[in-house]
This record gives structure tokens, sequence and C-alpha cells, in this order.
């Protein structure tokens, strides 16, 4: 496999920004998962090392040490859901289980139908309008099971 | 609570408060215009911020213009140098940032430019954490107008100062937020700290001269320059000057990102801005700038938060980003939860951090879950002191290790209770799954 022209020519312009090219393996990480397939395959993780001159060992070591990045495949949809202390503090775990419960999906799992992702994820920057999920990259806050309802219903087949 | 003068937050009501119309109407960049056409000196610049007596807005609260003037004499040291700003929010219960990135960018780009100026640095990497997408996009979209108003890149108003400032995302790491750390990350590799020395100012980026600050610190930039330091050093209590964002989260009735002068109460901040507790309860304890601090009793709402009187509590100001606990909360639960967080973000390189993050996370689980052992709080107390303080390369150990031995100060008989019991007498709802590093 090799990198899209497209993403190779982004890539050429984001190592711009920086004295070492280096710099843009984590930007091109993102760029790659938000591309290719949702998750970061080893075959991209060879791509990227060939693009930046370095050994892929070297690209799965950045790749496993920061959670966003996913190193299995993912279903169609992403919910990640607050489980740190200002969204435990106002019912998150209900709302887990809410997510869980409609998507068919387990806690760090992808629905059978291959539709949903759920992982419970760290402290997402939205304490003050607790509980929160991030889907497929869009915050939505201050939940409640009925609002989960209608976003997670509509995206349901 | 008496009125007061605000500046922070202003902008973000107004209309498209994001965009550069908005901003220039409501007087941007004319704090930038002044710093290059009057001119200023850099060194005026840095001596106008020692006399605002702006303090670091991170959690560390360091001096701002003491940090700026660590950098290098460039007669002495022609290296190229940096700006690193520290957007990678993720103390929890910390959320202020965010605010200024998504609904007043042009802010902290006009503060960046000036820092720049006054370090001399030629370029400011701004590390947004990679969930904040909004912030990202907010941010590159308002460089994207200010370099075709000719306000970034070469030649900036017109004059001979150029300066580039450049997005860069991470990708979920806590500890990135560390700010050597940050700048490991921001050079492509695992967010490993480095020991310190040395310090960022003389080996940073790439080992150039480098200052790191926060979002809200160098928000503040442009106002001090523009106003002055006196005005600044005019507002707040002795040590601590000027006016902070507070997010208040938890069990209140109104949980918000406000900003407050320093030398308001806590009490007042959650009776009279964030609504009081909520359903009617009271506060049991309370965070009062993130999980890293010493969790205060609900009884000592009454300190004034500055950087100095959470001292006389044993806990400290942080990011000023309180979490309020009400009294049918379980310690034993906040605890797991807090000591979960450390377990998952220890990078991994010190011993005491990786082993004890781990061990506070299963023997506060173990407590939790009923399954309490009856030497665990001395265990919890002997593992927290072999882990802090500054044991390991940088404070996230100390991070985990505070919060546990405040609990068991502050909670001992409830945990006790816990223990005894073999269950936790405050019932709380919870899924069971295995964690995911």
């Amino acid at each position: 496999m090799a990198l899209p022209q497209k993403l190779v020519q982004e890539f050429d312009r984001l190592v711009q920004r920086y004295p070492d090219k280096k710099a843009g393996l984590i930007p091109a990480l993102h760029r790659c998962q938000e591309e290719l397939g949702g998750w970061i395959s080893p075959a991209i993780m060879e791509d990227l090392a060939a693009y930046f001159g370095l050994e892929p060992v070297e690209v799965y070591g950045v790749a496993s040490f920061y959670p966003m990045f996913r190193l299995r495949p993912v279903g169609q949809h992403f919910v990640s859901v607050c489980h740190n202390i200002s969204c435990e503090l106002r019912g998150a775990t209900e709302i887990l289980e809410h997510v869980c419960k409609i998507t068919g999906a387990k806690p760090y799992g992808t629905s059978p139908d291959g539709r949903f992702t759920v992982w419970p994820v760290e402290c997402q920057g939205a304490c003050a309008n607790a509980p929160m999920i991030d889907l497929d990259g869009v915050f939505h806050e201050d939940l409640t099971t009925a609002k989960v309802d209608a976003l997670l219903g509509g995206l349901k087949r | 609570m008496k009125p007061f003068p605000t500046w922070l937050l202003d902008r973000t009501k107004l209309a498209d408060s994001h965009t550069l119309a908005t901003y220039k109407k409501a007087g941007g960049y004319q704090a930038l215009e002044k710093v290059l056409k009057q001119p200023l000196a850099p060194a005026d610049v840095i001596q106008e911020l020692k006399v605002s007596e702006l303090r670091g807005r991170g959690g560390a609260g360091f001096p701002t213009g003491m940090k700026w003037s660590f950098m290098p004499d460039p007669a002495k040291d022609p290296r190229p140098r940096y700006l690193a700003i520290n957007a990678d929010e993720s103390e929890p219960g910390t959320c202020k940032d965010r605010v200024l990135m998504e609904r007043d960018p042009h802010g902290l780009i006009e503060g960046a430019l000036i820092a720049c100026y006054a370090i001399r640095a030629q370029a400011a990497y701004i590390y947004v954490r990679g969930e904040y997408r909004l912030s990202y996009q907010r941010c590159q979209a308002a460089l994207d107008e200010a370099r075709a108003a000719g306000l970034l890149g070469k030649n900036i108003l017109g004059t001979d100062f150029s300066c580039e400032v450049h997005m860069h995302k991470g990708a979920g790491a806590y500890i990135c937020g560390e700010e050597t750390g940050l700048m490991e990350s921001l050079e492509g590799k695992r967010g490993h700290p480095r020991p310190k020395p040395p310090f960022p100012a003389m080996f940073g980026l790439w080992g150039q001269p480098t200052t790191v600050n926060n979002v809200e610190t160098i928000f503040n930039v442009p106002f001090i320059v523009a106003r002055g330091g006196a005005w600044h050093a005019g507002i707040g209590t002795k040590g601590s000057k000027g006016n902070f964002l507070c997010g208040i989260s938890g069990h209140v009735n109104k949980p918000g990102v406000y900003e407050l002068p320093f030398g308001v109460t806590a009490r007042a901040i959650v009776d009279e801005v964030a609504g009081g507790v909520w359903k009617g309860r009271q506060c049991k304890a309370w965070f009062p700038g993130g999980s890293s601090c010493s969790l205060v009793r609900g009884e000592d709402l009454d300190v004034v938060l500055d950087h100095d009187s959470l001292k006389t509590k044993g806990s400290s100001l942080g990011t000023a980003a309180m979490v309020i606990i009400d009294d049918h909360t379980s310690i034993a639960r906040v605890m797991e939860i807090i000591a979960r967080f450390y377990d998952h973000e220890s990078c991994g390189q010190c011993s005491q951090c990786r082993e004890g993050t781990q061990w506070l996370a299963q023997i506060f689980h173990r407590i939790a879950t009923g399954h309490g052992q009856p030497d665990d709080l001395a265990t919890l107390e002997s593992l927290a002191q072999g882990m802090a303080p500054g044991k390991t390369i940088c404070a996230l150990s100390d991070a985990a290790a505070i919060p546990t031995l405040s609990a068991v100060r502050l909670f001992r008989d409830e945990l006790a209770a816990c223990i005894r019991e073999q269950r936790d007498p405050i019932p709380y709802p919870r899924v069971e799954y295995a964690g995911a590093h």
C-alpha cells in the first residue's frame, strides 16, 4: 500500500511548519486515521515510516503511546464517553450504560453489526457541561439519556 | 459579590466573536500595533509583564515576566528560539482555555505575537489537545484571517518584525500538558518528560531556547500591554493579580467557566456564581484546581481563591478548576476515578509513578468495591509518600500522590468503614469493564 497522493501533498506542506520533519508525525497519524478507515493499520505505519524516514517500530512506538490513535479496526461510528470525575459526578455511568444499550456495543468494544465502537475516555475538557460524549469528533454536552436517544437513534438504521 | 472589572470573557459574548472583524471592532490588535509602531523594546514588554505580576494560569503559577526573562540574550546566543503555547488542557475539571480558543482565538494570537516579540522568537506553536477539534479549527481559521490581513508572517503591520504561529494537534495524552512532555510530543515522539535541568529556556524545542506558556496566560498579554502592568497589578490580592478563569463543575446548579478577580471566596463562587450545591445538598469536599490538588473539606469553603490562601487548607490553586462534591457521594468512588486516571496517564518512565499509580488505582478500586484489606490505608499512605515530592522526572507522580494523601487524611473514617464493612456504604452506580491502556 502507498499513501494516497492527496495526503502526501498535504504532508509535504505540513512538515514545512517545523525545522525537523518528524514533528509532522502526530498530525499525519491524525490525518491517516481520519481519511483511511478510522484506525492506524500496520500498513499505514509502514507507509508513514517510509515518508518520515523512520523505522516502522518508531511509528508504532508513537502511535501506541497516544490514546486517540486506534490500533485495531473500529465501527462506523466512534463514541467516546467521558468517565472522569466531573462527568461521573453528573451521571456518566448512566450515559455509558445507555450508550452501550442502544448501540449494542460493550465498553472498549464494537457492536456486532459493526456500526458503533464505544470507548470510555478520560477527561475531555467539557467538565462544566457534563456529562458528555464525543460522537465522530463532535462534542455533545449536558447529556441526558433522552438526548443520547435522539443523537444515536438518528444514526441507527 | 461586589461588581468588578472584567476583560477575559467580554468579547466572547459578542456575535461572531471568533472572527477578525469582531475582534478588530472590539479594539483587537491595537496592543500589537502599540508594541511594533511605538515601538516598545522587547525588554520593555518583559518589564511590563513583570510589573503586572501576572502568574502562569496553567497550574504552577510561575511569574510570566520572570519566565520570559530566562530566555538567553540573543547577542550572546543567536540560536533560533520558540514559543510553545500549552493548549493541551487535560487536567480533570479544567475547561477554560477551550472557551478562549473557540470564542476568541484572535486574542490568543495577538498575545502569541507580542510574546514572540518580547522573547525574540521567530515562531510559536499552539499545542492543542487532539480532542479540541473546534478550538483547532477556530484558531487555524483565525490564523488564516490574520495572515491575509498582514498580521502574521513576514513584516507584520509593515514593520521588520516577522513571526509565524502554527497550530499543532496532540493525541489524547495528559502527560503532554507537562512542558517538557509537550516539547517531546511536538517533536513527533512519545510524550516522555525530560529531566530538568536543562530548562526549556536553554534547551527546549529541538534543543533551542523555548518558552512554554498556558493559553490563558498568553491571552492576558495584550490587555497588560495596552493598559499597563500597573493596571493589572492593582487588581487582586497580594501575590495573585488580575482576574482568572474559574471552571466550576460537579454538584452545583450552574456549572460553567466564569471570570473572577483573585480574592473572592470559594463559598461566594459556589453560592453566588454557580447557583449553590445542587438538590439543596451540602458540599462534602472539593478540589480547588483540578484533581491534582489536595481535596478540601466542604466546611472550608470560606477560603479565598488565590495562589497563597489555599495553602492554609493544605491545597493549591492549580488551574482554578473547582470540582464540587456533594454529601451523597462516596469518597472511595471519587478516588477510584482519580487514581484510575493517573494510572492511565503515567508515561511509564519512572518506576515510582508507573508502579505507584497502578497500585493506587487497584487499592482504591478494591476499597470502593468492598474488597478493601485491613492495612490498605497505611499502604496508600506509604505508596504516596514513596511517589512524592520530587522523586520523579515530572510532577505526574506527585499529582497522583497529593489527592491520595488528602483523601486518606480528611476521610479516613469513611474509607476505613468501606474496608471494615466490605462494601461502600454510599451506593453508587457502576458498570464494570476492564481498563484499556
